[in-house]
């Protein structure tokens, strides 16, 4: 009964956001205040049924209702509870329903915090979302409904949930990402209503910054925990594989990065209002094809949980109609936006465009490498590869001159600058980066590295441009705690996010090139030596957890004669599908991370055992937390909780 | 099943070298060749039996002193360029190849002319309009300090 209870509030969800899609739309044309009006109930009236349903399905988890064909796909009775409530999304259909839980909420959201906004640009933007949740909930429907049943005869138990997502990575890394993919429709929605209306001023891009930066920020998370996840899941201590679906979300985010960058220049100084438009166009339109890349099973990799042609089809059309129509629309209309300023050579604005080249060409680079194989193969020119060596040629030269931009934006200011002020600025940074990235290798390693003096160099360019900038302020002022109060939040985003890249470029550059691996036969007592730690394995033994057995090794590490960390890493047989997972013990700290995976049984009692010593790899994580936390730091700005110009218009 | 079987649980075996040079070089191939059965992992990640197989073959290659390219060509004439990660630059893959750094100079040649066009529109537009007469300055000046000591 309550399966479909969930599969009817789903349908009415869906008559619900047809009818959202069309009449405030109706309204907004025909400036009927009524039909408008309707858009803020029928936007909650949509999430509230997709949240019965999503409930629904989490109760059928809950209670092991395995005559959900779903369920009984997804769980298994001897699973922990937040594992089976977290399988709801761990599987295609579930995913989709998460998806358009988090639509419905963002179109609620954007309902209920979006006062300043008139009228019918509010019933343009929430029917355009509308029109998005049609598609989406349409797709869930015909193709992919959760709630199928196995009647009469149903399994006694569930197949399971694939082993590697059993973790608490999964719990939060799909919503987190979801939140970021879904997010850009609602940048996607105020371009389209901005077209529409015709009013592509300055305003636009005012209302629709918060938006962006917090969908921005939550896939930059998102990217994060996927990495972190399988760094300590899949065993091998990689925290990046160019897979197309790691790819599939960057690509987004790069254009997203593009996307927030552009948009402080079109509400701070009226320019680049069509390049705005597109690029929020991109920014969702490459949401849509990266879900098209997951879901359809097109590219057969580590992801494609679930593969089906009619479904990889349907969002391809979705995504044709969307891409489609915006563009035509994008035509249409763009070419009678006029930019309300001017401005030099030197100045902001031009680093920002040139900003916006460097990251559209890597988003291009990203699809390039993941679709070529693909085509290639679909012009019967054999099969190829394309994977981590082609994307760091490629990658590792835009970024660090992106980085060379990024430090000189800094110091540049809107309008135009002189050269000379620039370089009063930036020698003693320049200098600095320079002497410090040559002298690094030659104290932290054995001499003279060319990628590390790169990596670094790079990174602490970034990081004394800011800090530059930042003293800068101070040089004028009586009282510091005034001054630091009078910065607006948005400025402190802008560093924090900046000194993100810097810190998680020290990162990667260091892991890459300091880490140590061996993988080594060890019997019980034997030692091995990395990076100055002592790795003692002290022998196995079997341990029973809620629906594995595994085989546990303790393995003692000391550094100087001091004990540093007793690490546990296991083996796991799942009971259910018999899958073999490897689960790693890490020893973690800002610094270093010492990373221990237990491999197959060999001979008289020996096990192969993989051991590392990761240099600096939180940092790259830590960048990426900075990044979002800068994004987010720049939407609690107050002059977004100002009333609009409008407002303070008709109140004067 | 297989399949799964193979991808969840990490390949970890234990190859002795006698010169760490070579145990670098082991692991920087296996990195970079293509498991030819599984989905998407390298050699090094892979616990297929035929990635175990290469990895084998990768360690005596080493050992018979081959060098980097013998035993790549080795593996592509065996497997085809479906096991090099990364491609091999030739008439097929000149777009992948140079494709992004075109990409980079188209445009940055774009940023010029759009900011070049700009300035000039930009000239034309704001030098034939007239000035601000007196009176409209003055309401100008007027409207501002309004503004200006709302916000205060």
């Amino acid at each position: 009964m309550i399966p479909e209870i969930g599969e009817f509030a789903l349908i009415i969800a869906f008559f619900l956001s047809v009818v959202l899609a069309l009449v405030p739309m109706y309204g907004a044309s025909t400036a009927n205040d009524m039909w408008m009006s309707y858009a803020k109930p029928l936007a909650m009236g949509q999430f509230l049924f997709v949240i019965i349903s999503f409930v629904c399905l989490g109760y059928a988890f809950s209670q092991d209702d395995f005559s959900v064909v779903y369920v009984a796909q997804h769980s298994n009775s001897q699973m922990p509870i937040q594992f089976k409530l977290s399988a709801i999304w761990g599987g295609h259909e579930g995913s989709l329903l998460l998806w358009a839980l988090i639509l419905t909420g963002w179109t609620f959201a954007v309902s209920r915090f979006s006062k300043a906004l008139p009228l019918d640009m509010l019933a343009r933007v929430l029917s355009v979302m509308g029109i998005v949740a049609t598609g989406f909930i349409s797709f869930l429907l015909i193709t992919s409904s959760p709630f199928a049943r196995y009647l009469p005869r149903f399994p006694a138990d569930g197949a399971d949930l694939n082993p590697l997502l059993q973790d608490f990575g999964l719990i939060v890394h799909p919503p987190m990402l979801y939140m970021g993919y879904v997010g850009f429709s609602v940048a996607f929605a105020f371009a389209i209503a901005a077209l529409l209306s015709g009013r592509m001023d300055a305003a636009w891009a005012r209302w629709a910054r918060p938006w962006t930066n917090i969908a921005w920020a939550f896939l930059g998370m998102g990217i994060t925990l996927g990495s972190w996840w399988a760094y300590y899941e899949l065993g091998w201590g990689g925290w990046w594989f160019w897979d197309p679906v790691e790819n599939a979300s960057l690509m987004p985010w790069l254009v997203g990065t593009a996307l927030v960058h552009s948009l402080a220049a079109t509400e701070k100084r009226g320019v680049f209002k069509s390049w705005t438009l597109l690029l929020a166009i991109f920014a969702f339109s490459l949401s849509l094809l990266g879900t098209f890349l997951v879901r359809s099973g097109v590219l057969t990799s580590v992801h494609a949980f679930a593969s089906d042609p009619e479904r990889g089809f349907f969002i391809l059309m979705l995504l044709a109609v969307t891409m489609g129509g915006s563009l035509t629309l994008y035509a249409l209309k763009a070419p009678n936006v006029k930019s309300e300023s001017s401005f030099s050579w030197l100045s902001r604005e031009v680093l920002l465009l040139v900003n916006n080249v460097f990251l559209t060409v890597m988003a291009i680079t990203v699809l390039l490498g993941t679709l070529y194989p693909l085509l290639i193969d679909a012009l019967g020119q054999g099969k190829i590869s394309v994977g981590p060596p082609y994307f760091n040629a490629v990658f590792v030269p835009i970024m660090c001159t992106m980085a060379l931009a990024m430090g000189v934006s800094i110091a540049v200011r809107w309008r135009e600058t002189t050269l000379q002020s620039v370089l009063n600025k930036l020698w003693k940074p320049a200098v600095l980066s320079i002497l410090i990235g040559l002298g690094f290798p030659f104290i932290y390693g054995n001499g003279f590295d060319a990628r590390v003096f790169l990596g670094i160099s790079v990174g602490l360019w970034i990081i004394s441009t800011v800090g530059t900038e930042f003293i800068g302020k101070f040089r004028n002022t009586q009282s510091i705690t005034n001054r630091l109060r009078q910065l607006p939040l948005s400025y402190y985003g802008m560093m924090v996010a900046h000194v993100g890249v810097a810190v998680t470029a020290i990162g990667i550059t260091l892991v890459t090139s300091y880490s140590e691996e061996r993988d080594m036969s060890m019997h019980k007592g034997d030692t091995v030596e990395i990076a100055g730690y002592q790795f003692t394995f002290q022998g196995t033994h079997v341990v029973k957890g809620a629906n594995y057995m595994a085989d546990q090794a303790t393995i003692e590490v000391v550094e100087d004669g001091q004990p540093v960390a007793t690490l546990r890493p296991e083996k796991r047989r799942y009971n259910v599908k018999n899958a073999m997972m490897t689960e790693a013990d890490i020893d973690a700290s800002l610094f270093r991370d010492l990373y221990v995976a237990l491999g197959e049984p060999l001979e008289q009692g020996a096990w192969a055992v993989r051991m590392h010593y990761k240099p600096y790899v939180r940092w790259l994580w830590l960048g990426g937390i900075l990044m979002a936390l800068g994004g987010l730091l720049t939407v609690a700005d107050k002059r977004y909780r100002q009333s609009s110009p409008n407002q303070e218009a008709t109140h004067a | 099943m297989l399949l799964s079987s193979f991808l969840l649980s990490a390949a970890i075996d234990v190859y002795k070298f006698d010169d760490p040079e070579k145990e670098k070089r082991f692991h920087q191939l296996a990195f970079e060749l293509r498991c030819p059965k599984c989905q998407n992992q390298n050699i090094a990640d892979s616990n297929a039996e035929i990635a175990q197989d290469l990895r084998t073959k990768i360690y005596q290659m080493l050992n018979a002193d081959k060098n980097d390219n013998e035993i790549v060509d080795y593996m592509v004439e065996r497997y085809g360029d479906f096991v090099l990660y990364e491609p091999r630059v030739k008439p097929q893959t000149y777009l992948l190849w140079y494709g992004p750094g075109l990409f980079l100079l188209l445009g940055l040649v774009v940023v010029v002319l759009i900011i070049r066009s700009r300035k000039k529109a930009y000239n034309d537009t704001h030098n034939h309009e007239p000035s601000l007469s007196n009176s409209e300055a003055k309401a100008l000046d007027a409207l501002l300090k309004t503004k200006q000591g709302k916000k205060q």
